[in-house]
């Protein structure tokens, strides 16, 4: 196996507040890494690194053996390679849903609009949304929309696939369908790193479950060891938090 | 009720005039029929003036604004020196009053009297216009672009698109919606204003309604003046009213279309 993933000593503070404080951590290629931990310790900010889209303080990334810290690394080539998909889902209101999907591949991998259209309801299709390609995101349920943006982030053909709490700002019947998609895309072998706080999902899909706690990686393993026996005081202590109430 | 309310402070307002003293000189000098038929057509033609002024200038201040805007809004330390030009263009020519742009350019300019610049008032009428336009419309358009939540631009560049292409394909489209009623507002402004290059000797509908009067020594063209420039922008502000309740009605509802 190869890494898709390794990060050594990473920080990041904003203003006085240090939010990352040395995480280590390597993914390997087809492998899916689920993040759990209080809100507050630094999931998302993490992941939002890990794509660039915070300037990293201290410490060195590589994704796919590239060096994504160094000075001189292509920011634009890098994102091209890694997808996000967020808590709130971040459509662009202003076009329909193959609009969203096909913007990037046509404007930074160069696809024509009908490649980039036939790529784009290839992927709906699939994810049972075929009949939403015309829609506007608006007309869309948060479950929809969600399973659109995932799509709009596979359209780019991404390496390295990175959740932030995905099904977080989703009412709770609906986060099946998009926890769902994601069960697909790891059986497909697909690499991704996963913040959630769904931890029964999370102990389904992920090889590799850590456990961030004030900026640090505090403990990490597979998910039957991490979610029975935790080696660590304070993940024991979130955990019981989390079946307390009632989210496990 | 409305309307009888309506009639009835309309009806007092009309007694008041007519039954003033001075109401008989008054209507002969300001509301004379013969005269306002009389320059009606001139005054209608010398408009046609006033149209190609805001026609031209608002077509280069929706163009120029933009670039303004644009250049504000660039991050980072590099661009600092273009930003403080920009809010100082933009601080400058929303500061001065029109009317002493227009004069400062449309006198001063040809008085240089260098090669190559043009001596016509039209020309330099244009240009003052849409120095002070554009410095309006740029902070509408950087109120539209700062409107745009920061996520829809991390969505964007996350997908690989560079900050030029985020903001042309994802923030402007939004923020452009968002800015028509306000931006046609200032249009509004803009359209009242052709009336002022009057003063460097562009006969205008301001100007010929001038004309006529001294030459009657009666007040009534200007009527004829009004008319026109009503004509013109009571349509544009139901418009803006209408564009404004749709958007609100559309927020409401959630929809986007």
């Amino acid at each position: 196996m190869t890494e898709a993933v390794r990060v050594e000593g990473l920080h990041k503070s904003f203003g006085s507040l240090e939010v990352l404080r040395g995480i280590d951590l390597t993914v390997e290629d087809h492998e899916v890494v689920g993040l759990i931990g209080a809100s507050g310790s630094g999931k998302s900010t993490f992941l939002r690194c890990l794509d660039l889209l915070e300037p990293i303080d201290r410490g060195r990334v590589w994704v796919e053996g590239m060096e994504i810290t160094a000075p001189d690394a292509d920011v634009n080539l890098i994102r091209r390679r890694i997808a996000i998909v967020f808590q709130s889902f971040n459509l662009f209101p202003h076009m329909s849903v193959l609009g969203n999907i096909t913007l990037a591949p046509m404007k930074v991998l160069g696809l024509d609009e009908g490649q980039a259209r036939d790529r784009g309801t290839d992927l709906l299709e699939r994810f049972g949304l075929g009949d939403k390609r015309d829609d506007y995101p608006d007309r869309l349920s948060g479950g929809q929309q969600q399973r659109v943006a995932i799509v709009r982030a596979l359209a780019m053909g991404p390496d390295l696939l990175l959740l932030d709490e995905v099904t977080s700002a989703l009412d709770p019947v609906l986060v099946a369908e998009v926890l769902d998609v994601i069960r697909d895309l790891a059986a497909g072998g697909m690499t991704m790193v996963i913040a959630t706080h769904e931890m029964g999902f999370a102990r389904d899909v992920a090889n590799r479950v850590a456990f961030l706690e004030e900026g640090r990686i505090l403990e990490e393993g597979p998910p039957e060891q991490m979610f029975s026996e935790p080696r660590e005081e304070a993940t024991r202590r979130f955990l019981d938090r989390i079946i307390a109430a009632g989210r496990m | 009720m409305a309307l009888t309310s309506t009639v009835v402070f309309i009806a007092a307002i009309v007694i008041v005039a007519v039954s003033s003293p001075g109401w008989e000189e008054f209507s002969f000098k300001f509301l004379n029929v013969p005269e306002l038929l009389e320059s009606l057509p001139g005054v209608g033609r010398a408009f046609l003036v006033n149209i190609q002024l805001f026609l031209i200038a608002e077509v280069l201040v929706l163009i120029l604004a933009l670039g303004v805007a644009v250049l504000r809004s660039l991050p980072g330390p590099v661009f600092f020196p273009i930003r403080l030009l920009a809010a100082a263009y933009t601080d400058l020519f929303r500061g001065i009053p029109t009317v002493l742009v227009i004069y400062a350019l449309g006198l001063g300019a040809p008085a240089l009297q260098i090669q190559g610049v043009p001596k016509s008032p039209f020309f330099w009428a244009v240009v003052s216009l849409v120095l002070v336009y554009t410095a309006y419309v740029a902070e509408v358009y950087r109120a539209g672009i700062e409107s745009v939540h920061e996520s829809q631009v991390s969505a964007a560049r996350s997908l690989g698109l560079t900050r030029w292409q985020s903001t042309r394909y994802v923030v402007l489209p939004q923020a452009v919606r968002r800015i028509i009623p306000p931006l046609l507002n200032d249009f509004l402004g803009l359209q009242k204003d052709t009336a002022l290059v009057a003063l460097v000797g562009v006969v205008e509908a301001f100007r010929q309604g001038q004309i006529d009067s001294s030459a009657t020594f009666n007040f009534t063209p200007f009527l004829a003046t009004a008319f026109y420039f009503v004509l013109i922008t009571i349509p544009l502000a139901r418009l803006i009213d209408w564009l404004v309740t749709r958007d609100r009605r559309r927020r409401q509802t959630g929809g986007i279309t």
